[in-house]
């Protein structure tokens, strides 16, 4: 005899930050009625409550907000829409039959559920992907926990500070930490360009003064009990370190801002495809998963930029869970999106009917003057100009119902001049 | 200080821990002193966890002798100890014609050394076992086995505790003297006085021995590093791979073992180093060994790694000298017995090392079995080990059960909170991660880490200050936010 609870619900939205919120709320909306929201920590939000900079909001409210303002109004939205959510619960395993384990102090629950929305969101890459090597002292952090730690613990993870990687979180922790105190002696960056957002370069880095070393990397964590120094070096065209270039830097603290892998473990229990490239779900316009009423959406999809992209995926997604739950008939062909020439990805991989399509497009490197066209086998169906394009900043396009009706295949490039 | 002891073991790895173990069954008032903040901290934490079948080791020596018989010890004793293991098996491939005959050397030293089941396989039976591995054949040995060793060396000295052991950690000895009737030893905690030392000092017992006058010793330290591949690999391969092992340093070779834990340990590789505390990786090792690992697995996705680690070994073979010498165990002086060059394979043999050095005390003392011992270890149940239903019943129980602290190895904060309380005090991030598992995942710590933290300050009442990665030398923190910039504003 099982011993667990065990429940019906409609949909079921695994996690509990701006993709979870958005999509539960989209899904109440367009008519779904019993559904849930499972959290594993204990508060709703995510990962905006630790983000206490401004910026966020500017694309869907038009103002800019803090992580914790954009979050509450998710929030209100949520209560006065009577959504129901779980807090301190954790999801450990879907079923390919939409049967979802939940862990919580209340009980170890099982829902079946008609439809699932993943929006579990990413976790950070560490130093062990790659490679770093040295000791291993305390003193080192990805960025994501120290900004945990400072803004929501106020503990204070280091006074002499180096920042591998210049995305963004990297960035903006570099200016955190500066305000708090701390010396960042530098973010050291292994590309020759950045990996952030252009307005956090400015007003992180320049404005504070802090040194930004392109092509550069961490070599060796030295410190047997708490980082006492690090070793850079200079990097070739390969990425890799050149000799003769290396120099020491003493600090107590090295914070790793190396990337976000979209944290599919979960989905994974349930069979659900995921691409290599976006380490996300394969899924179609209605972003919906290679598992049938399985729905992917925010950073657990693919990594975003701006969360203000995830929420209006997350929308998107709540709006086809909640069809799927009322049964509209939502498929009518299957078309694969090709990735052509200068692009790393496009968003959905797959078209199921005739519909307006919204793709998020990322590029390989940076470029001026880009244009990006999309084709039916060789015909041209569509252009769209960029004065600047860049790989840390996700592409939004539009196709219109007429635009692809009658199409056999779909590819998008980047148009050589 | 202390009143007077029996036997005073140095040193709590494998070895010290299983010998006090072994102790805590008499009538005996036996002391453990361990320099560190916790129990297992030194290279019985940073091995391979495996159990050995004794293929290595020539007739006649105790490594040989001693890994069969504590092999064969280990199954009861994991039972009681309520400590996870498994014997998967392990293959040791042949890739050239010359490679092929010493399997054949392989199997006649297991034979001799008693190793049951040997058999030598081919290419195309070890390929149907393991499809992502090529050779031209392999011996077999199908009861070598894997655990975990820090688990074990922890539930070693815990059992030990409970049945009437004193252990004392972040205690160094500093001093060893032969006094009127046995040895007085001072320690960074004060002086211990005894009739009997056990030298267990792993990478330290030359040290130690040298402070009675036994300066003859002169152990080699022997960095050895890993790689460890996320545990969606853990199907990559369903037993050991090991390479014939290369003519050098008596080393095994680099070697794929699967973890009880599900990952795949990729090493280790074997450099001689001038310092014992230097346990860096470095960038050519690592190189090295993910170059082994793809000779024996081509389709290794190295691009699954989540961590690399170090330790070093405590070699009594010189580095210009090929093959390994033999364990020293032996009463060195009347009282005094002397653990040297205990390196692979000490964590197999441990419990058969126990067995001896009891032995060699009952000729020193006369010593009768209490009738008390309880050789069972209770352990919280791992919630990630349970059934549904059985975590179900957890929850309902605990509460706490249900609440989540590592993400990756669904701990608890129930398997946190019990960590926590281990009876040496250790409340270190590193304590919770070798009792639970805590933080040993993909995310290494990304969420376990501010859940941890959290428990230490509002169960604990810790300050951010007094929070440690493994001892009082690696705090996290330099203070509150607030602190930092008021010490700057008065300077």
């Amino acid at each position: 005899m099982n011993n667990f609870t065990s429940q019906d619900v409609d949909l079921i939205v695994i996690g509990g930050g701006p993709a979870g919120l958005a999509a539960a709320i989209s899904a109440k909306k367009n008519g779904a009625q019993n559904l849930i929201i499972i959290e594993r920590n204990n508060w709703l939000g995510g990962i905006l409550p630790q983000c206490i900079h401004d910026g966020f909001g500017l694309e869907i409210f038009h103002e800019p907000l803090t992580g914790p303002e954009y979050a509450q109004r998710y929030i209100d939205e949520l209560k006065k829409l009577n959504i129901p959510y779980m807090l301190n619960s954790m999801a450990l395993e879907i079923t390919p039959d939409k049967k979802v384990f939940v862990a919580s102090p209340e009980d170890l629950f099982c829902f079946q559920a008609k439809a699932i929305i993943l929006a579990m969101g990413c976790r950070e890459r560490t130093r062990g992907q790659i490679y770093i090597p040295g000791t291993r002292p305390a003193g080192v952090y990805t960025a994501g926990v120290a900004q945990n730690l400072i803004n929501l613990k106020n503990m204070m993870v280091g006074k002499d500070v180096v920042i591998l990687g210049s995305g963004d979180i990297g960035m903006i922790m570099a200016r955190r930490l500066t305000l708090e105190g701390a010396k960042v002696h530098a973010i050291v960056e292994i590309l020759s360009h950045t990996n952030g957002l252009p307005r956090n370069i400015q007003q992180c880095l320049i404005d504070y003064e802090i040194p930004l070393l392109l092509s550069h990397t961490v070599t060796e964590i030295q410190g047997i009990n708490r980082v006492e120094s690090i070793i850079i070096s200079q990097v070739n065209e390969k990425l890799t370190s050149i000799k003769g270039k290396e120099r020491k830097i003493k600090c107590d603290t090295l914070l790793l801002s190396i990337g976000l892998i979209p944290e599919n473990d979960l989905s994974k229990t349930c069979g659900v495809k995921l691409s290599p490239v976006t380490r996300g779900a394969i899924v179609d316009e209605n972003l919906e998963t290679s598992v049938q009423g399985v729905f992917a959406c925010g950073n657990v999809l693919h990594v975003h930029d701006v969360v203000d992209f995830v929420s209006l995926e997350a929308e998107r997604a709540g709006k086809s869970a909640s069809e799927c739950i009322l049964k509209e008939q939502r498929k009518e062909k299957r078309i694969h999106i090709e990735v052509g020439d200068g692009l790393s990805y496009v968003l959905p991989q797959y078209i199921s009917r005739d519909t307006d399509l919204e793709l998020s497009i990322r590029v390989l490197n940076p470029r001026e003057d880009a244009s990006i066209g999309f084709f039916d086998k060789d015909a041209l169906l569509k252009a769209e100009k960029f004065r600047k394009v860049h790989p840390a900043q996700m592409i939004k396009i539009k196709l219109k119902k007429s635009e692809t009706k009658n199409i056999n295949t779909l590819r998008v490039e980047v148009l050589q001049k | 200080m202390s009143d007077k002891s029996d036997v005073l073991v140095i040193g709590a790895g494998v070895v010290g821990c299983a010998i006090t173990r072994e102790l805590a069954k008499f009538n005996l008032k036996t002391v453990l002193l361990e320099k560190e903040n916790d129990v297992c901290g030194g290279v019985s934490k940073g091995n391979s966890g495996v159990l050995h079948t004794g293929l290595y080791y020539p007739k006649g020596s105790l490594k040989g002798k001693l890994c069969v018989e504590g092999r064969l010890m280990f199954p009861k004793l994991a039972k009681q100890l309520n400590v996870p293991y498994k014997l998967c098996g392990k293959h040791v491939i042949a890739r050239t014609d010359e490679e092929l005959k010493d399997l054949e050397g392989l199997k006649a030293v297991g034979e001799a050394n008693g190793a049951k089941g040997l058999t030598i396989i081919s290419g195309k039976e070890l390929n149907k076992r393991e499809p992502k591995v090529d050779a031209l054949s392999a011996l077999y040995s199908p009861v070598a086995g894997i655990m975990l060793p820090y688990l074990f060396t922890i539930a070693l000295a815990e059992n030990a505790l409970s049945n009437g052991v004193k252990i004392h950690v972040e205690t160094k000895v500093l001093n060893i003297e032969q006094v009127n009737s046995g040895y007085k030893v001072t320690t960074t905690q004060g002086v211990f006085y005894t009739d009997i030392i056990v030298n267990s000092a792993g990478l330290y017992a030359d040290r130690i021995s040298a402070m009675l006058g036994l300066d003859k010793y002169k152990l080699y330290p022997c960095r050895g590093e890993y790689l460890i591949l996320d545990k969606n690999c853990g199907e990559l391969i369903n037993s050991m791979i090991y390479p014939v092992p290369p003519k050098i340093a008596g080393v095994l070779g680099v070697h794929l073992t699967p973890t009880i834990e599900g990952n795949v340990l990729i090493g280790p590789s074997a450099e001689f180093i001038n310092m014992r505390e230097d346990p860096r990786t470095t960038k050519e090792k690592i190189k090295q060994l993910m170059s082994g690992a793809k000779e024996l697995l081509p389709s290794i996705p190295l691009n699954e790694i989540i961590y690399g680690f170090s330790a070093i070994r405590s070699k009594i073979t010189p580095p210009e000298e090929k093959g390994s010498r033999d364990f020293i165990i032996r009463e060195d002086i009347e009282n005094f017995i002397n653990l040297i060059g205990i390196e692979s394979p000490g964590l197999t043999s441990s419990p058969a090392i126990a067995k001896m050095v009891v032995q060699m005390i009952k000729k020193r003392k006369d010593i009768k079995e209490k009738i008390d011992f309880d050789p069972t270890r209770r352990r919280t149940t791992p919630f990630r080990e349970s059934s549904r239903s059985q975590q179900a019943s957890l929850i309902k129980g605990d509460p706490t059960y249900g609440e989540m602290v590592c993400r990756c190895e669904h701990v608890s904060k129930r398997e946190v909170i019990d960590a926590l309380n281990n009876p040496f005090s250790a409340r270190t991030i590193s304590a919770v991660k070798y009792r639970t598992g805590a933080g040993m995942g993909r995310c290494h710590g990304g969420f376990c880490l501010p859940k941890i933290i959290e428990i230490l300050t509002e169960e604990y009442g810790m300050l951010p200050k007094e929070i440690y990665l493994n001892n009082q030398k690696s705090p996290l923190f330099i203070g509150t936010t607030k602190e930092l910039r008021e010490k700057q504003k008065s300077e």
